[in-house]
């Protein structure tokens, strides 16, 4: 099952420019490991310890997964994932 | 805090586009993420990328702080800083303003020139429109 992941810029040499590819998996957690697989160092800079980066906002479809289950948001058929960093400063 | 647009590869702000700061601090900003995933989908229908991001500091300099810097994230875009603090001193933009780009955490300044408007910024002539 393959859903559509948006990349921002800021990771994109990642993914050798591209905007957005595809991966699989049925949870969030499980759609970064095969990001991790296909384009390797990505995983870093969505979690760290083990939970979602504070300054990275991840969601399926139309809703940010912090606040569907995080990590093990459910990933469903021909969703599309969308990661996006936060913009913040002070 | 605020954020403004430029159509894809080029490199002017076209479109003014005022965020709320959801973190509700004078000293720390952030867009909430329901605003800027329709910002972003917004964005990316009209072919646009963020190319100016700006907020002010009301008690420090008009330089990026260690948290702008570490949560800097666009790469691409011109981070403009505008200090509001009592002793500001207004350099040649008329505000204490500086702009920046920060990748990977280097901070690296850029001039900023003030122009009436884009149209005729550079041609000389008033009826020329200034591509460049």
């Amino acid at each position: 099952m393959a859903v559509t992941v948006s990349i921002p810029t800021i990771l994109r040499t990642h993914t050798g420019g591209e905007k957005t590819v595809e991966a699989k998996g049925s949870t969030v957690a499980e759609v970064i490991d095969d990001l991790e697989a296909r384009h390797g160092g990505i995983a870093g800079r969505l979690v760290k310890d083990g939970a979602l980066h504070r300054f990275v906002n991840i969601y399926v479809d139309d809703e940010d997964v912090r606040f569907a289950g995080g990590l093990e948001a459910p990933v469903g058929e021909n969703s599309t994932v969308t990661i996006l960093p936060a913009v913040a400063g002070g | 805090m605020r954020c403004c647009r430029r159509t894809e590869g080029s490199d002017r702000p076209e479109r003014f586009v005022p965020m709320l700061n959801a973190a509700r601090s004078p000293t720390f900003y952030e867009f909430d993420s329901g605003d800027l995933l329709r910002l972003y989908r917004e964005m990316d229908a009209r072919g646009e990328v963020p190319v100016v991001i700006y907020h002010s500091h009301t008690a420090t300099e008009a330089y990026p702080s260690r948290t702008d810097i570490g949560l800097a994230q666009e790469p691409d875009a011109h981070y403009v800083l505008v200090s509001t603090r009592d002793d500001a001193e207004p350099n040649q933009t008329g505000h204490d303003l500086r702009s920046f780009r920060i990748v990977d955490g280097e901070v690296t300044e850029e001039q900023v020139e003030v122009v009436e408007t884009y149209m005729f910024a550079h041609t000389g002539a008033d009826d020329v429109p200034d591509n460049g």
